[in-house]
């Protein structure tokens, strides 16, 4: 099987070890992986602070990068959200407003072939244990977007449950939001570091070693706040746990 | 009527009118209150737990959301007709309806009729078209004391404070704090506390009711809300949970209802629905303590009849016709004013009622405020930013809000302007002010994304000097750093680990 990787523009600049994770776990899994390099980002942050007339001509890229492909595979729910939820709606507003039916045309194409990782891996390649070695005390912190846009469930703790040498914690009020919201901790800067201070608190006392998630967005906020408070807790992106082997430990 | 011989309580007058700061200025504060955080934790926590279980219980729960959805859509798209039903349904039942465009109207209208009976006291069931209008202080103003009786209402009434959340107004209050207002504050408007009130709920509770008692024995005229109307009998409909609002309902002579158009619906059958979603969504209950329903002035009026001998319906516009007109946000005209998306929402935990600026805050209060009150103000031109889009209040929304998605359409609406109706003539707005740096960024971000040779290029300068990475940004990142560390730099962007590693394939 042959799919595209969407890295997502966060992937792409800050966190390329999610990007060389996902490729070396699908490709154990036998699975051939492409990176259409005319790729960038999807506009979910134009599109969420306002300027959806700004989002336009990433929708129309990002469909042309990923044109033909059966499944284009992303690690990030937030980011398959927008192409799968958010861009039929900017295609037929655009049609509405009498630009043309393409953008909308371009949006329903690509919306179905798009899998966040952890769908993929169960629903498409039907796998929970991907092989993977991680021997730490991890817990699991559920992005919104995939959580509520995108129905992943138990999708990603399935996963993780499933790794050798893991031991998984379960995070209080795991299903509140960490507070970063994109432009939302910019615009309202202490109301989302309350809740990024409260989410780390929570993680910690559940005593794991590592916070994951399947958000790197997300895992920057609450990266970054454990990082400043000193905290001994480190935050991870669920691929890197999943590509993790004896032989390659993960980061 | 005892204390200062005024009229009334002297509730607050700003509701969050433009000049409120905005919302990220008005929730530093609040996130900074201890006291007012750990009182929204444990109240919002427990409303939220306790209404998930009582959902749970309901097999058919998601059929009806989806029902309550339907009614209230089918009414929207037939508000005229429905509204003249339910005129000609009152009418007919011996009540008299009028007719208010916005609040000033509303208000006019209720103290003319109050005036108009001799009496200079009312009292009142819990109300948010009411407080939307700023009813108590144009009553205040004629010379006419408004008494809350709802708990918390009365809470927030004797404490000179503002609501704060649509259910529970007095939610930022602890026991601690209630039993210090109740004490200092309720000789001054009638019956005084007991001697050495304590602050345990039912000691709370009885002091209340021993103060309200006189209030609504004593009060010839009541002012009311609705929960729903019916349009084809006229009926009116109130949930409560205290009682109190039967009082003002059944006790006086004459009733003033003060009711947002968009209440209605349609039959005496649509009610099964919102009868089940609206008490488990609310107060996570199966059932509200009391539910009261008057049709005008019933069949009989003699001597012997319960009741009030007066009926009138003020029917309330106040921007509800301009937000019907926008097919995205008219959504918000379906709320049922159950809160659960306050009980569950991060941000108004952490911000508080208070910093929406706004009789509704919250979730609800975020796309509902700027619709009715337009973007032009401060307060409501950041209300649209007041979420992290989380859904978490889609989710629990009993009649399947799209509240992240108005939202979005709003911020729009403030970032780029466009088509909205006001007072009926559709007009275009231009950007809210403060948004030229913001746009030029996300156009400059636009055209970097589009063109991936300078995309690259940013990143590999991004990669050569991430070991300048600063601790602390200047400009809007600075609100970043000032709480986060930045993420570390990588030596190169995941395009050139491709290139290099798989560069031959793709």
């Amino acid at each position: 099987m042959r799919v595209a990787l969407f890295v997502t523009c966060v992937n792409d600049a800050l966190y390329p070890s999610t990007g060389i994770a996902v490729v070396r776990l699908l490709e154990r899994l036998g699975v051939e992986v492409d990176f259409p390099a005319g790729q960038s980002c999807c506009g979910q942050p134009q599109y969420n602070t306002g300027y959806r007339r700004e989002t336009e001509p990433l929708l129309r890229r990002t469909a042309t990068a990923f044109a033909g492909y059966e499944h284009v595979v992303t690690p990030s729910g937030s980011c398959a959200a927008m192409l799968r939820e958010h861009y039929p709606r900017i295609g037929r507003k655009a049609a509405g407003e009498g630009r043309g039916g393409e953008l909308a045309e371009l949006a329903a194409d690509l919306a179905p072939r798009v899998y966040e990782l952890t769908e993929f891996l169960v629903d498409v390649l039907g796998v929970t244990d991907v092989g993977a070695y991680f021997p730490y005390k991890v817990t699991y912190h559920p992005s919104c977007h995939g959580l509520r846009s995108l129905g992943l469930g138990e999708r990603p703790r399935r996963l993780l449950a499933a790794v050798r040498g893991l031991e998984l914690t379960e995070l209080p009020g795991a299903e509140e939001c960490c507070g970063f919201g994109g432009t939302f901790a910019l615009k309202n800067p202490d109301v989302s570091a309350a809740m990024g201070a409260d989410k780390i608190r929570a993680a910690a006392a559940t005593g794991a070693e590592v916070l994951c998630g399947a958000d790197n967005s997300c895992l920057a906020h609450l990266d970054g706040t454990l990082r400043r408070a000193g905290a001994p807790l480190r935050a991870l992106h669920l691929a890197e746990i999943l590509a993790a082997t004896e032989e390659e430990p993960a980061r | 009527m005892t204390g200062t011989g005024g009229t009334g309580p002297g509730a607050p007058t700003d509701l969050g009118m433009p000049g409120f700061p905005p919302f990220p200025a008005a929730a530093r504060e609040a996130v900074r209150d201890d006291t007012l955080r750990a009182n929204l934790r444990r109240a919002t926590h427990t409303i939220r737990d306790k209404r998930a279980r009582a959902v749970a219980e309901l097999a058919d729960w998601e059929q009806l959301r989806a029902a309550g959805k339907a009614v209230k859509d089918h009414t929207l798209r037939h508000l005229d007709r429905y509204l003249i039903q339910l005129e000609a349904a009152v009418t007919a039942a011996g009540g008299t309806v009028h007719w208010a465009v916005d609040a000033a109207e509303a208000n006019r209208i209720v103290t003319d009729l109050v005036l108009a009976t001799g009496e200079r006291e009312v009292v009142k069931v819990k109300s948010m078209a009411t407080q939307e209008t700023g009813l108590n202080e144009a009553l205040e103003a004629a010379g006419i004391a408004a008494y809350e009786t709802d708990l918390a209402e009365l809470i927030v009434q004797l404490g000179h404070d503002r609501p704060s959340h649509i259910l529970v107004p007095a939610i930022h209050r602890n026991r601690g704090e209630i039993r210090d207002v109740f004490a200092a504050e309720m000789g001054r408007w009638g019956r005084p506390a007991p001697g050495g009130l304590g602050d345990d709920p039912r000691e709370l509770a009885e002091a209340a009711r021993l103060h309200l008692r006189e209030k609504f024995l004593r009060a010839k005229v009541a002012v009311s809300g609705a929960n729903f109307m019916v349009a084809e009998t006229g009926t009116m409909v109130v949930f409560e949970s205290e009682g109190n609002g039967r009082m003002c309902l059944t006790l006086p002579e004459t009733l003033i209802s003060v009711v947002g158009i968009e209440k209605v619906v349609p039959t005496f059958r649509d009610l099964e629905v919102f009868l089940q979603t609206l008490p488990r969504s609310s107060t996570a209950e199966r059932m509200n303590p009391y539910t009261t329903m008057w049709t005008g002035l019933g069949p009989s009026q003699g001597a012997e009849s319960d009741g009030p001998t007066a009926f009138h319906l003020v029917l309330l516009d106040n921007g509800r016709t301009d937000t019907l007109a926008d097919e995205v946000g008219r959504q918000a005209l379906r709320c049922i004013r159950c809160s659960a998306c306050l009980n569950v929402c991060p941000v108004y935990e952490r911000a508080g009622g208070h910093a929406y600026g706004s009789v509704y805050p919250g979730p609800i209060g975020a796309i509902l405020s700027p619709q009715l009150r337009g973007t032009a103000s401060e307060i409501d031109a950041s209300l649209p930013y007041a979420s992290t889009l989380c859904g978490a209040c889609y989710e629990v929304c009993p009649v399947a809000i799209d509240i992240p998605e108005v939202l979005v359409h709003l911020r729009e609406r403030v970032a780029q302007g466009g088509p909205v109706t006001r007072e009926g003539i559709r007009v275009r707005i231009r950007p809210a002010r403060g948004h030229t740096a913001e746009r030029a960024a996300m156009r400059a971000a636009r055209l970097l994304l589009d063109h991936p040779g300078a995309l690259r290029a940013g990143e590999r300068l991004l990669a050569r000097a991430r070991r300048l990475r600063p601790r602390r940004l200047p400009g809007p990142g600075r609100a970043w750093t000032d709480s986060r560390e930045l993420p570390p730099v990588p030596a190169e962007p995941f395009r050139d680990w491709w290139a290099r590693e798989r560069g031959g394939r793709a």
